[in-house]
């Protein structure tokens, strides 16, 4: 119960600072001045300043976000972001809620991986939801879509994670890898981690920062940042493009908010069928 | 056959035809139009649309039932709102002029079945103890939501727990012998009412018609397992919880080809270590066009059941350095 609001209850404390940055950067922020928000959010001014420090941006429909069209379970909300190669590589994708009180999700940076990953995060009440991917000029190129946060009628927000059973296998991991037939392969790695938002009073901030992944030489396949928002336990979809598909073993690194260390070892999976 | 069957299957005839000419419920006057529909001897229906809850409609979306005999009245569901039960209530009592309603039966936990409870009396509202437990848990998080969905219509409503647990059994009332039946798979506890005497039977939420079955709290396993159950019984028409009433086990195979190919697919995905996001975008089968809201609730259905399926396929990391 306590949790179910933990992400945005404190909206309205936060809307005055946030009037503030609109009047601020209104009119400097973007390189394509006479390009509307399409979802047409009154904070979208706050959240280009805020999350993409008022960078020139283009609404690109190439940056596709898809996500429920109805919010059921506030706490898990999936999203997927796919970017089309149309765009050219990408540095890093940031992915973001304009009504969220801390806004932004996670930032990406794809390396060698594709442009695309698929995550779940936490959301109180109806919000566009955007990712912005940067291209090699330098410019955001920005797609997003609404999602609805009314919930369903039969279904109410989950608890939230009050017992202290992820305390013994803080950031464990568990994972499966899918060579794909383009060479690709797909990951699916989940931490456990209560992703706390320190917005719940008496719950301080708590939640993972940084994962690396990398291939058994060392090279780094993908990069992620993940911010307050990212659901607990999170679960990670992400199609990296190693040397060796199949073949050789990951490592996940990084760590938390409070210095704790992820570290884990992660070989090919067991493929069904030989596939 | 007597009169009075004979009668009964003209009645269901007109009811096959006579939805589309039902008013539909007036915002401005909170007024939800119910009629019942007699489907049997002494036996109705209040049908919903196969809409999703809104402002427009209310939240009749959803068929209650009651059956009238010499010692009173049955009733199976208490629809969405406190004004819903009220107008229910009094429907009922035009209908039977003025019979005492005996026993109250919420069908499983979810807000459209027991949010009327309020306009009937305490002691006659009845549940299995697994739906009273879930109403006891979530009821006060059901009321919140359908107010966002509903808007006026749900005025003054507050969940009310039935007090009087209601177990398996067989029992004549008045002249109708019911089978209480506690079955499970909509729900965690669903409980679906077989009157041998008039061969109705009230599936609630258990059978969906014409209407894409809704999963919040499903487990698809004992769902067909209980729809076989249902099947086995001699009825000859059949209440679904949504969708209209049918006079043959129709309803109950859709419900059962919706739920195999909803399971099936999302098994698959997990095995292919789909995203959740990925799998809203499957394919849906041409042969489920017929159902309402296919789409929507399959996403519904990817976010109540995938992640745990997802979750299954994988194995932890080899190693964990600290
Ligand atoms: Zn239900």
């Amino acid at each position: 119960m306590g949790e179910k609001n933990v992400c945005c209850n404190s909206l309205s404390r936060s809307l005055p600072g946030w009037a503030v940055a609109v009047s601020v950067v209104w009119g400097v922020a973007s390189a394509h001045a006479g390009q509307a928000d399409p979802l047409a959010s009154v904070m979208w001014d706050s959240v280009h300043q805020e999350v993409l420090a008022g960078q020139p941006v283009v609404f690109d429909p190439a940056v596709r976000v898809i996500t429920a069209a109805r919010v059921e379970n506030t706490m898990q909300v999936p999203i997927e972001v796919e970017v089309d190669d149309s765009v050219g590589p990408v540095s890093e994708i940031v992915v973001f809620a304009d009504h969220n009180p801390i806004p932004r999700i996670l930032t990406y940076r794809p390396l060698s991986a594709r442009p695309r990953i698929g995550l779940s995060f936490k959301v109180q009440e109806a919000t566009p939801i955007r990712a912005a991917a940067r291209t090699a000029d330098g410019v955001w190129h920005v797609g997003g879509q609404w999602a609805d946060a009314a919930g369903g009628g039969c279904t109410t927000p989950s608890a939230g994670q009050r017992s202290r059973a992820w305390e013994s296998h803080l950031n464990e991991a568990t994972y499966h890898r899918w060579p794909r037939a383009d060479g690709s392969e797909r990951l699916q790695v989940s931490l456990i981690h209560p992703m706390d938002t320190g917005l719940a009073p008496g719950i301080p901030a708590f939640y993972l920062t940084r994962l690396v992944l990398r291939d058994q030489d060392g090279t780094p396949l993908a990069e992620l940042l993940p911010a307050e928002p990212v659901a607990e336990n999170p679960l990670f979809a992400l199609d990296l493009r190693p040397a060796q598909p199949g073949k050789t073993v990951w490592r996940l690194e990084g760590g938390d908010s409070d210095g704790n260390l992820v570290a884990a070892s992660l070989p090919p999976s067991p493929q069904e069928g030989g596939q | 056959m007597n009169w009075r069957a004979a009668w009964a299957g003209l009645a269901l005839l007109a009811m096959t035809v006579g939805r589309a000419h039902a008013e539909p419920p007036d915002p401005v006057r909170r007024d939800y139009h119910l009629t019942a529909r007699q489907i049997a001897d002494g036996s109705y229906v209040v049908e919903g649309s196969t809409e999703d809850f809104s402002r427009n409609n209310g939240g009749l979306m959803v068929n209650s039932a009651f059956i009238v005999t010499d010692e009173g009245v049955i009733v199976l569901d208490t629809g969405p709102s406190r004004l819903f039960g009220e107008q229910f209530h009094a429907l009922i009592d035009r209908t039977s002029g003025g019979k005492p309603i005996v026993q109250v039966i919420n069908s499983h936990l979810h807000p459209d079945h027991f949010l009327g409870n309020q306009a009937f009396a305490p002691e006659t509202l009845t549940a299995t103890a697994e739906t009273i437990a879930g109403i006891s848990a979530a009821g006060e998080d059901f009321t919140t939501n359908m107010y966002r969905l509903l808007g006026n219509w749900m005025l003054d409503t507050e969940p009310v727990v039935p007090k009087t647990v209601l177990q398996a059994h067989t029992a004549v009332v008045g002249g109708h012998r019911l089978h209480y039946l506690t079955l499970a798979g909509h729900s965690d506890s669903d409980v679906a009412l077989f009157d041998e005497t008039t061969g109705v039977l009230y599936a609630a939420d258990l059978v969906f018609h014409d209407r894409t079955p809704t999963t919040p709290h499903a487990d698809i396993a004992p769902w067909l397992a209980a729809l076989e159950a249902l099947e086995a019984l001699k009825f000859k028409v059949v209440v679904p919880g949504h969708g209209p009433v049918a006079q043959d086990a129709g309803p109950l195979h859709q419900t059962a080809d919706w739920l195999r190919w909803l399971d099936g697919t999302l098994r698959q995905a997990a095995r292919q270590g789909l995203s959740e996001a990925e799998v809203f975008r499957l394919p849906i089968p041409e042969r489920f066009a017929a159902l309402s809201l296919t789409r929507a609730e399959f996403e519904r259905s990817v976010v109540h059941l995938y992640p745990a399926l997802l979750r299954g396929q994988l194995q932890p990391s080899a190693t964990k350095v600290e």
